[in-house]
């Protein structure tokens, strides 16, 4: 890899990220050791602006890559750059706090609110009061927690997935254009970490920071990451590539069998909901005249109406056989509903989703929860086959998936 | 038994020894916590120096009260001092310990976070682990007030007065009501002491009190 590699997306913009460039790090923790390392020579570059994953099995040194970056732990040989610039080139201090971090624990500090929590950077940069107060509100906001409700509390008072959200936010305080996050999603229970993905995936939509994000989850690393470097026990990097060339080709058999046999299956991990057409659902509010919806209902192929509160919002199903043929809608004869999926929900996820509900179809739904459309097992199905998306699965693959 | 009307009629005398009892454990704990926690910041930069100061303070703590004084009074004189010298020495151990013992139960996780935010060294002790620290270092504080309450009424021996002086008279004089006196309200003032440490301790760590709700 050459040095100077600034690719012009982002490092000029004011949201931008930066360049990360790791350059034949190695890091061996016990100084008289022969053998490989925690960290092996480690040659790889994240351009601004985008996400890459290490993921590997634990002890594969992940943890210790990321450190190296603001120099938590120094490399024994090797360099990180950072725009072109040696890391080591600058005060440490000054470094760490354009670096956003989330640590594998969260690390909140209890003795301070949510709001400080979240001004720790700003306050050692010396912002005035009053501005790290407007960014920690803006933040609280942005990662989607209401900040009346939330500033002044203590970490003990929220839920595990509050205090990532806490976490990520603090993190990105200083608006810095790298940002290190260590398992970050690693402590809550997998509907929640879904949700947390796929908000952290819009998040960075917009903000376009360059990201190095640890995972021992490869479903994780597939859904997150623009670029993937597949780590060995040895600090070895086994393949850095996009998710879907490593799905289509991995460089190893150490990266096949870490990948999995079922890479038919992963591959719908590269497509989200958004990339289908969704099919339009039926719906009505509750105290709307039964006939007309009915008159709908008959004439879709679908046999379910979905009852709606004024929002949009998804209340329940109604079967087509128990609209009544006059009257208005009564929300009471509603069924549970299906899975709620967004957007960003990849459609192995998705997939996975609707075979735990023993349910035909998902309701996708928006930031605010309002009905965008249906995504059904069949259209889902219909992407493994090949002559669906040729350019990303190959016939082995989907022969796999189907066995 | 008690005498009340002499309790009445001396009020101002008993008032004097509280005072002077509070005062003398106020400056021993003060000054043994400014000395103990210097000592601390020098153990949390050398660690090797724990073992060696806590050896130092540890062989302190055990000698008898009534030797120490019988050391120093001829080194220092029948003063406060020589009295603040042994109360202060007292402390010593159990304040280093404590104040070490809740640096220590910073969890590592706490500090790297600081370390990755950029904290400098000395922000992140007086911003992270200090307050971290309190509960535990606190803790130690009752202790050392509890202890320096009761030592404080041997010092009465040297002449310091306080409510040790109070009982010294009751035994000299074979007047009981002086006696009880002086021991009803050192038991008192450490009871009182004690809380009134739990108290600050919760007003000055809100954040222990949360829980999930
Ligand atoms: N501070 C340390 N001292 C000595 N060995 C360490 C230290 N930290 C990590 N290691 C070792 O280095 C290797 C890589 O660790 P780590 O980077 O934490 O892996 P991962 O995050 O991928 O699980 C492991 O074998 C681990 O035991
Ligand atoms: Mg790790």
């Amino acid at each position: 890899m050459t040095s100077g590699n600034r690719d012009g997306g982002g490092t000029g913009r004011g949201k931008g990220g930066a360049t990360v460039e790791f350059r034949n790090v190695t890091k061996r923790y016990d100084q008289g050791q022969k053998g490989p390392g925690a960290v092996n020579d480690l040659s790889f570059t994240v351009p601004a602006g985008k996400v890459c994953v290490l993921v590997g099995p634990s002890g594969c040194g992940k943890t210790t890559s990321l450190k190296m970056v603001n120099r938590l732990i120094e490399p024994t040989s090797g360099q990180i750059l950072i725009d072109g610039q040696d890391v080591t080139g600058e005060d440490v201090t000054t470094l760490r706090r354009r670096i956003g971090y989330v640590i594998q624990q969260i690390g909140l500090f209890p003795h301070l609110t949510i709001g400080q929590n979240i001004g720790v950077v700003p306050r050692l940069l010396g912002w005035t009061q009053a501005r790290q107060l407007e960014r920690s509100e803006e933040l609280l906001a942005t990662v989607g927690l209401e900040p009346a409700r939330y500033r002044d509390r203590y970490p003990t008072q929220l839920s595990g997935g509050e205090r990532q959200r806490v976490g990520v936010a603090r993190a990105l305080a200083a608006d810095p254009p790298v940002m290190l996050m260590d398992e970050p999603f690693g402590a809550v229970d997998p509907i929640v970490r879904d949700r947390l993905q796929n908000e952290f995936l819009r998040l960075q939509q917009e903000l376009a920071k360059t990201i190095l994000f640890v995972t021992h989850d490869i479903d994780e690393a597939i859904k997150m990451g623009d670029l993937v470097a597949v780590m060995e026990v040895g600090g070895v990097l086994a393949q850095f590539a996009t998710p879907a060339e490593i799905l289509a080709n991995p460089a190893s058999d150490f990266v096949a069998r870490f990948v999995g046999a079922d890479r038919g299956l992963k591959r719908l991990s590269l497509s989200r909901v958004r990339d289908l057409e969704l099919r339009p659902a039926v719906t009505a509010r509750s105290g709307d005249p039964a006939a007309e919806a009915r008159q709908r209902i008959l004439a879709d192929s679908f046999p379910y109406l979905l009852l709606v509160d004024p929002e949009d919002r998804p209340i329940g199903w109604l079967d087509q056989a128990d609209v009544p043929g006059e009257g208005r809608l009564e929300e009471a004869r509603a069924i549970p509903m299906s899975p709620l999926v967004e957007p960003e929900t990849t459609l192995k996820d998705a997939l996975s989703m609707l075979l735990d509900a023993s349910v035909q179809a998902a309701i996708v739904v928006d930031k605010g929860r309002r009905v965008l459309g249906l995504v059904t097992v069949d259209m889902i199905s219909a992407q493994l086959h090949p002559e669906a998306r040729p350019e990303v699965l190959a016939p082995d693959a989907a022969a796999e998936a189907a066995a | 038994m008690v005498d009340w009307d002499w309790i009445f009629g001396h009020l101002d005398d008993i008032g004097e020894a509280l005072s002077e009892h509070l005062l003398l454990t106020g400056l021993a704990v003060g000054v043994g916590f400014a000395l103990s926690f210097a000592a601390a910041l020098v153990i949390h930069r050398r660690r090797a120096l724990y073992g060696p100061i806590t050896a130092f303070a540890g062989i302190v703590y055990t000698i008898p009260s009534l030797a120490l004084l019988a050391f120093l009074v001829p080194l220092t004189g029948l003063s406060v001092l020589t009295a603040e010298i042994a109360l202060v020495s007292y402390t010593l151990l159990i304040l280093i310990r404590n104040i070490m013992a809740g640096l220590d139960s910073v969890p590592p996780e706490m500090r790297e976070a600081a370390d990755g935010m950029g904290y400098t060294q000395w922000q992140r002790l007086w911003r992270v682990e200090f307050p971290l620290a309190l509960p535990v270092i606190v803790a130690g504080l009752r202790v050392a007030t509890v202890t320096t309450i009761g030592l404080v009424t041997v010092t009465a021996l040297i002449g310091q007065g306080g409510l040790g002086g109070l009982m010294i008279r009751g035994f000299i004089r074979q007047f009981d009501t002086l006696i009880y006196v002086g021991a009803v309200l050192s038991v008192l003032l450490a009871i009182i002491a004690d809380l009134a440490l739990l108290l600050v301790q919760r007003a000055i760590t809100p954040w222990t009190r949360m829980r999930t709700g």
